[in-house]
């Protein structure tokens, strides 16, 4: 019992400690494969201490959704760090608590809120990349649906710790075809979902072409923090889903000793800054689509997806 | 499931992504790449299914794929094909490239379909090669269909070619080895001739797109 509390709080305290961290890589990276210096790998935790120290403006006709909004985005991905294995292999309190979809769906909640309150603060940049959010979010949702509809179909399973078990015993199952194919449409569905470059640009500036960062817009002082804190952290969290669950999962704390854990940080942390290299890749050799063209992205997901179900269907 | 047999159907489903991205490329080099990228998956095939039977001919047939698919068709359609068109950034579709995404959707599951059906006959037979290759011959048909430039057009036929091979390879492990060696020849004289048409087309009218050119005028003077 209080192994298993003290193992959830040293979970949450992985993704909220190291998430402005892996940021701050990603960033760095980025700008190193560029030709460029770079900001330091601790700007992130500098941008968010100045931000919690500044005053809050909050829009005059804004309503309560606008101000409760930083809070649902920062809480979220700590939600979902309740239900999938990050440091652990074994089960914790809430690991049966929700599956995956459970997980889709409590991110939703925080997308919800996201786009109204882009709306609510009266910015019409705000609007505009809401409504964007949203054609690119009902567009991935059949890859997701389909995603998890072959993991299901595969593992019996959505429960991310079984899922995870599946795909080592044996190893043959590592290599089968809807194991691969379901690699590649989830990291298009993370390219998408947090907004990396073919389908938006982070560190784009231009209203008119901004996607996620428009919503942001009109947030200042702690609300603006929060919002930062929990991209962050959304990041983490799914890259954790991918990793850990999908693709390497390997290297995870199978007790519970202080040691084993201490391991699996480190363990995590590397497959975590691994990952950030191959979307530093991505980034970098991709050139920001056409707002009609991200259609055709999720499009190509959504067949890598289907084919990963056919391929399974194959194999009876 | 053995590992070989794990390795081939992965083969298999990205066969079946590189043909359905080869509908949707805009590019004609990016769309000769991905050709490449498909003949290397249907020479994978071969060496696995060659490896577990154990069959020389499957084997040979992979190095003849290489050869002559993956490596000389590309050269011919470099060294043939005026190098303007394959600086070419957007090529002409005849359906946007979400439709032809979700038609050739549709097209693998129906080759899945006929797939089966032919290995419930018969089950004996590497039951995903068959479907497989059923759906890249139905979705190489369909990017004969959709394209009208003449390079991606041939590229449509050799990918039907590839679909039927792959069929192929898992109902008739033990063809002999002359008659594909005669088929790999065909394919390569196909390309010649066709980057040779093509060329020869670009030079006279300035465009390959050969499948506006179904309604011929006669120029009056």
């Amino acid at each position: 019992m209080a192994l298993s509390i003290a193992l959830n709080v040293s979970q949450l305290a992985f993704v909220l400690l190291l998430s402005p961290l892996f940021a701050g890589i990603l960033a760095r990276c980025k700008e190193i494969v560029q030709s460029k210096r770079g900001p330091s790998l601790l700007q992130p935790y500098r941008d968010l201490r100045k931000l919690f120290g500044k005053d809050e403006r909050v829009p005059q006709d804004s309503s309560w959704i606008f101000r409760a909004t930083p809070y649902v985005v920062f809480v979220v991905p700590l939600i979902v760090t309740l239900l999938i294995p990050v440091l652990t292999d074994f089960p914790l309190f809430l690991a049966f608590a929700g599956d995956m979809l459970a997980a889709g769906f409590i991110f939703a909640i925080s997308g919800f809120f996201f786009t109204l309150a882009a709306i609510d603060g009266g910015n019409p940049y705000g609007a505009m990349g809401a409504s964007r959010t949203r054609m690119v979010g009902f567009l991935a949702e059949p890859v997701i649906i389909v995603v998890l509809f072959t993991v299901s179909f595969v593992a019996n399973s959505t429960i991310p710790y079984i899922v995870q078990q599946h795909w080592v015993h044996p190893i043959a199952n590592f290599f089968s075809p809807s194991h691969i194919l379901l690699l590649i449409a989830f990291f298009m569905i993370i390219l998408a979902e947090t907004g990396k470059l073919p389908v938006d640009n982070p560190s784009g500036h231009f209203e008119l072409a901004m996607i996620d960062e428009s919503k942001v817009l009109e947030f200042s002082g702690r609300g603006a923090a929060l919002i930062k804190y929990g991209g962050y952290m959304k990041f983490t969290v799914l890259a954790v889903v991918f990793l850990n669950v999908l693709l390497t999962p390997w290297g995870l704390a199978q007790a519970g000793s202080p040691a084993d854990v201490a391991l699996a940080v480190m363990a995590v942390a590397l497959k975590i800054v691994a990952l950030s290299l191959g979307i530093v890749i991505v980034e970098s050799s991709f050139a920001k689509l056409r707002l009609f063209r991200i259609a055709e992205f999720l499009g190509a997901a959504f067949v890598v997806s289907v084919t990963a179900m056919v391929t399974q269907l194959l194999r009876l | 499931m053995s590992l070989l047999s794990e390795l081939n159907a992965l083969a298999l489903g990205l066969f079946i992504i590189s043909t359905i991205a080869m509908t949707v490329t805009r590019q004609i080099g990016a769309c000769i790449q991905i050709f490449v990228v498909q003949s290397l998956l249907l020479a994978a095939s071969a060496f696995l299914l060659g490896a577990s039977t154990p069959s020389w001919h499957l084997i040979a047939l992979g190095c003849v794929t290489v050869i002559g698919k993956a490596i000389s068709i590309p050269w011919l359609l470099r060294a043939l094909v005026p190098s303007e068109i394959h600086r070419t950034r957007e090529l002409s579709q005849t359906i946007d490239a979400p439709t032809a995404l979700l038609a050739a959707l549709g097209l693998t599951l129906l080759g899945y379909a006929f797939g089966a059906h032919i290995v419930g006959a018969a089950p004996n037979l590497s039951s995903g090669n068959v479907s497989m290759g059923i759906a890249a011959l139905l979705v190489g048909l369909l990017l004969l269909a959709v394209r009208i430039e003449a390079v991606p057009q041939l590229l449509g036929i050799l990918a039907m070619e590839n679909g039927a091979f792959l069929a192929g390879i898992a109902i008739a492990p033990d063809f002999p080895l002359i008659a594909e060696l005669a088929i790999a020849f065909d394919v390569l004289l196909l390309g010649f001739i066709v980057a040779l048409l093509t060329r020869a087309a670009y030079r006279r009218i300035g465009t390959t797109e050969v499948g506006g050119l179904s309604a011929l005028r006669e120029r009056i003077k």
